[in-house]
């Protein structure tokens, strides 16, 4: 199973870092990143397979999400899926 | 490979423009609880009831957190009360109202439908019984919703149970006068009803469905409101083809989270209701819709025009996303539930007559209407009577759902709070439908040839 996980606001120093190390302390495996930056405004989008997660993914929805609310960033993880749906027939 | 730009739109159509999943509606026979003794009665629906969706909310809450997309409401439908109280009087049919509301409290869902009666060619004394108890049903609990079938296409209309229904709709404003009425919002008046729809106040459990189901209703008003936004000035081809491209995404998103539900819960999947369902918040209305799509204001000539062809084309988009459809499927117009529809009715743009017009060509009725508390129930009657009419001549479901807001005059606000929102008291016409109502009787099923 994969999670996109989305992470936008104000760029600053380590947000990849960051994330990353959220990812790799509890079994999430980094299988793409895009990431841009525009006029001070940060974007990335990061594909994980989460088959491996030791926390239940509920938990590492909020535990991401209160990650980015101590940042000033939004982020928010889903299952793949729903992109899946909704953007392909 | 999804590609960056997909996961933004998914994103901002759940983050800025209200995309949700309006609710997952678990539908559950009652017909194995039918017991001569009341007390046994009850106890079984309480039973069967809990064990069914115990897991319901639990699940719901899942969906949303892994998905990251809102589920509103969890919601049970069972079986219409009318068909499995049949050995018992007004009395027994209160207290299997307060044990459904009892069942929904141990469930924590918002919504309980089914307390309904099937009365389109007439009566059975079950179903006399169930009507008699409907406003001290509603008045003494919270989360009970009624609805009753007064006509079909096939079978006509009966205008007894319209007349009927005037009344108890008076009786249940009188009983719920300390909370504006409120009992009147939970309780529908249906032409041609559908036995899968998700929706309150008039969800109820058919008699040809399985013996538990999962049936889900969608929504994003904002977001075909967005979508139309962005066309700009196109014509109507290129903006039927916006919404219904914008239509599809939504109802894949409720096709994944209901055979999601299904298989989690281990209960078929039923159908997805295509519907735009709008809330009062800023952003969530199909009235704003209408206005996007270059309307001065809801309610304006060319209202009806524009619902239409919203209407036709969520459809035409939503039934290739999903494997099943059912339920009301269309663009509901709830007065008092969408900010758009009240800022029209209080501008005096909008009109009983025109929302009669609307419901020609769209999903469901006159859907949460504040009107006078004097009223007269030949009046409730008349309203009824001209709703139903519309839904049996074009073969549809039309139902009403008028609240008589006791002690309110025209131009009054009432309130219902949450969801149900706040209306202003429309304006009706003043001139009496008393004759004709008391007359009584049948109005003959319609000729479905010499279509003019």
């Amino acid at each position: 199973m994969k999670a996109v996980i989305s992470v936008t606001g104000k760029d600053n120093v380590g947000i990849i870092a960051g994330v990353s190390a959220i990812c790799a302390d509890k079994g999430a495996n980094i299988l793409d990143i895009t990431q841009s930056v525009l006029s001070e405004y940060f974007a990335m989008i990061m594909l994980a397979d989460i088959d491996g997660l030791t926390i239940p993914f509920s938990e590492f929805v909020d535990l991401l999400e209160r990650y980015g609310e101590s940042r000033a960033l939004q982020i928010h993880t889903m299952h793949e899926d729903i992109f899946n749906t909704m953007h392909h027939i | 490979m999804l590609n960056t730009a997909d996961i933004l739109e998914t994103i901002n159509m759940i983050r800025q423009e209200n995309l949700d999943i309006r609710t997952i509606t678990m539908g559950i026979s009652l017909f194995d609880c039918v017991s001569e003794d009341e007390n046994r009665l009850c106890e079984k629906i309480y039973d069967k009831i809990t064990k069914k969706a115990e897991y319901l909310v639990r699940t719901g809450e899942n969906i949303e957190k892994e998905y990251g997309v809102p589920i509103v409401n969890k919601r049970v439908s069972v079986t219409p009360v009318s068909l499995i109280g049949g050995a018992h009087g007004k009395d027994a049919y209160i207290r299997i109202a307060r044990t459904l509301d009892r069942a929904a409290d141990t469930l924590g869902i918002n919504f309980i439908g089914g307390f309904s009666a099937l009365v389109d060619k007439g009566f059975t004394d079950s179903a006399t019984q169930l009507i008699a108890a409907i406003p001290e049903a509603l008045s003494s609990t919270g989360k009970v919703c009624s609805s009753v079938n007064v006509a079909t296409t096939k079978a006509g209309i009966n205008m007894d149970a319209i007349r009927l229904m005037g009344r108890t709709i008076k009786e249940t404003a009188y009983l719920t006068r300390d909370n504006d009425s409120l009992g009147c919002a939970k309780l529908v008046v249906f032409a041609n009803v559908p036995q899968d729809n998700p929706f309150m106040a008039g969800a109820f459990h058919g008699v040809g469905e399985p013996e538990c189901v999962i049936n889900v209703g969608v929504s994003g008003p904002g977001v075909v409101s967005s979508a139309i936004q962005r066309a700009g000035d196109c014509d109507l081809s290129a903006l039927a083809d916006v919404i219904k491209k914008t239509a599809f995404k939504i109802t894949r998103v409720g096709q994944l989270v209901a055979s999601e539900a299904a298989r989690r819960l281990d209960v078929p999947f039923g159908i997805v209701d295509l519907s735009l369902a709008p809330t009062p918040a800023i952003g969530d209305s199909v009235a704003r819709i209408l206005e996007n799509m270059g309307l001065e204001r809801c309610g304006a000539h060319g209202t009806t025009a524009a619902l239409a062809m919203l209407n036709d084309a969520v459809k035409k988009g939503g039934v290739m996303a999903s494997s099943h459809v059912g339920g009301l499927s269309g663009a509901f117009i709830p007065v008092s539930e969408d900010e758009g529809m009240i800022d029209a009715v209080a501008n005096g743009a909008l009109t009983i007559e025109k929302l009669e017009a609307m419901t020609a060509v769209c999903s469901v009725g006159l859907d949460m209407i504040a009107i006078p508390g004097d009223t007269p129930e030949a009046v409730i009657s008349g309203i009824i009577a001209d709703e139903i009419s519309i839904g049996v001549a074009n073969t549809k479901t039309t139902a009403v759902r008028v609240i008589p807001a006791y002690g309110k005059k025209e131009g009054d606000t009432v309130s219902f709070g949450g969801l149900l929102g706040y209306a202003p008291v429309i304006r009706l016409n003043p001139y009496s439908p008393e004759r004709f109502i008391s007359r009584g009787g049948r109005i003959p099923a319609p000729i479905h040839s010499l279509k003019n």
